[in-house]
């Protein structure tokens, strides 16, 4: 049984980045190696890519399991963006002991 | 040379006449100052406490905690559609009344009645008190007097206020002309919410400090740009385009050119990919307005992108131009710690790209927020080794040297002082 859409069925080894919180993709990030965080990155960038038309034709209103789950994989690209684009460092530079935790996030 | 129009005096300092001499941060490393603060300005001011979405229908409720008013108060719809106010303790024997698992944490839900858990008395939405368990074991026992403790509760565009003086003045009075100025932006199309939480180490007010000036962003921001757009930041410094400062309010009016930028290589792949960053979503979406009521973009520039507006004591509304806006609140819990709520509101989105879209904008946000908690913990670890007790405050940082000093005259009125006289406090030793 397939987790994503069929057409992005190469994304299928980073399915457990398909997370709905946000603090549980924020949490894998801190958990992960920058190679971890470039990897993933590498692979779902270039899908996003092909993806942005795909993805304008989805409403959310009744959106399948599968285009769910590549949405949550997606917003965990977004999550890791920062990291790999900026950081080259898993956390927030300087950013010690504090936290920022999301407590109200629209579901999808 | 300014790169825009300052006002005839030459600074914004001037002009509200602020004063230019160094400034003390005594109001932000003493328990005794935030004491007088709590009963001077929490306790005497109009507080936002949430928007009416969190009400959605009759028997809506949410608690808010407010330590720094020294109390915790429920917000309900009443079955008339009412928006009311309580402060959350039963009548009986002073139990909380509405909470769930942690008395010390907020809940929210719907409701026909609240039900005290200790006894069981039970309370209508209008407050009254309706059921006593074993009333006839009480001594004379009128229900009519044991109704909940009420507390002031107004509305301004959909933002619901409570303030604990009886006395205070309506709200529309308090927020004034920024307040008026802003009236009709259509808040309430924009109901898509990512609210954040932070506990951070430092003064409430040295978190708005960071907040009210740009100054700060070419640099503490620095690595969000590329590394070229970042020292031509750095090079440019910061100017807003407008200050307006009215009773204890005050705004500050920047430019934007980042939604979108004028340079796609301006901005980092992700960005480049979705259209989306700090400063919002490009595309903004149709909101059905004209014209921006009149106190947006005060200076009518062209370069506008976002108007940052402090309503004293601690409710910033940031409102961009693509459409969308935020807010931020700073609920002290000592003089030296204060819990952050920092919350985006979209216009719902219509499908799965533009969901991606505000998810990026709501990250990014938390990325710069992260960088700015830290560094107000090592601010406020600073000023209290009270080594530096005087600072210089450029003219960018206006709104800082009006807070702490509105700050300060609140206490100053409480103590029955003239404005401007120093604080009685002892300092720490």
């Amino acid at each position: 049984m397939p987790i994503l859409p069929i057409a992005f069925s190469n994304l299928e080894p980073f399915a457990d980045w398909a997370l709905p919180a946000e603090d549980d993709r924020y949490a894998k990030r801190l958990a992960s190696t920058m190679d971890e965080l470039q990897t993933f990155y590498d692979a779902a960038f270039s899908h996003l890519e092909a993806a942005t038309e795909h993805l304008r034709t989805v409403r959310l209103d009744g959106i399948s399991e599968e285009d769910k789950r590549l949405l949550w994989l997606f917003a965990s690209l977004v999550t890791v963006s920062f990291p790999v684009e900026v950081w080259r460092q898993p956390r927030v530079p300087d950013s010690g002991s504090s936290s920022f935790d999301a407590i109200i996030e629209p579901a999808i | 040379m300014p790169h825009f129009t300052k006002p005839d005096e030459g600074s914004w300092t001037e002009h509200f006449k602020l004063g230019t001499g160094t400034v003390s941060y005594d109001d932000s490393i003493s328990p005794e100052f935030y004491e007088l603060e709590r009963a001077a300005i929490f306790r005497k001011t109009w507080l936002n406490v949430g928007r009416v979405e969190q009400l959605a229908k009759n028997g809506s409720y949410f608690t808010r905690e407010l330590d720094s008013a020294g109390t915790s108060v429920v917000i309900v719809r009443d079955m008339k559609g009412e928006v009311r106010a309580f402060h959350n303790v039963c009548r009986h024997r002073g139990n909380k009344l509405v909470w769930n698992d942690y008395p010390r944490e907020e809940t929210s839900g719907t409701c026909r009645q609240f039900t005290c858990k200790y006894h069981g008395w039970r309370y209508g939405l209008e407050g009254d008190l309706t059921f006593v368990q074993q009333e006839s074991e009480f001594f004379d026992l009128d229900k009519s007097d044991f109704g909940l403790a009420p507390v002031r509760v107004e509305l301004w565009e959909g933002f619901i206020f409570v303030n604990l003086d009886a006395n205070a003045q309506p709200l529309r009075d308090y927020l004034g002309r920024l307040a008026a100025g802003i009236e009709g932006y259509p808040f309430h199309k924009m109901t898509q919410v990512h609210k954040y939480r932070a506990e951070v180490g430092s003064n409430w007010k040295l978190f708005i400090d960071a907040f009210m000036e740009f100054y700060h962003a070419p640099v503490l921001h620095a690595k969000q740009a590329t590394a070229e757009e970042s020292r031509k930041l750095q090079g440019y410094g910061y100017e807003a385009l407008y200050y307006d400062i009215d009773g204890p309010h005050s705004m500050v009016s920047s430019w934007g050119g980042m939604a979108p930028p004028k340079d796609i290589n301006m901005v980092k792949p992700i960005e480049r990919l979705l259209r989306s960053g700090l400063f919002g979503v490009w595309d903004a979406p149709d909101i059905g307005v004209d014209e921006l009521p009149l106190g947006l973009n005060p200076a009518r520039s062209p370069a506008w992108g976002e108007d940052s507006f402090l309503f004293f004591p601690n409710f910033m509304l940031l409102i961009w131009k693509p459409n969308w806006y935020l807010t931020y609140h700073y609920w002290p819990t000592s003089y030296n710690t204060h819990i952050f709520e920092g919350t985006l509101y979209f216009v719902p989105p219509t499908n799965a790209f533009e969901r991606l879209q505000q998810e990026l904008a709501a990250v990014t946000f938390r990325e710069y927020g992260l960088q700015d908690c830290n560094t107000l913990e090592a601010t406020q670890s600073m000023l209290e080794t009270r080594v530096v007790d005087s600072f210089p405050l450029c003219d960018q940082e206006i709104a800082l040297r009006h807070l702490h000093a509105t700050a300060r005259a609140y206490v100053a009125e409480h103590q029955g002082r003239p404005a401007g006289t120093p604080v009685r406090i002892t300092a720490a030793s």
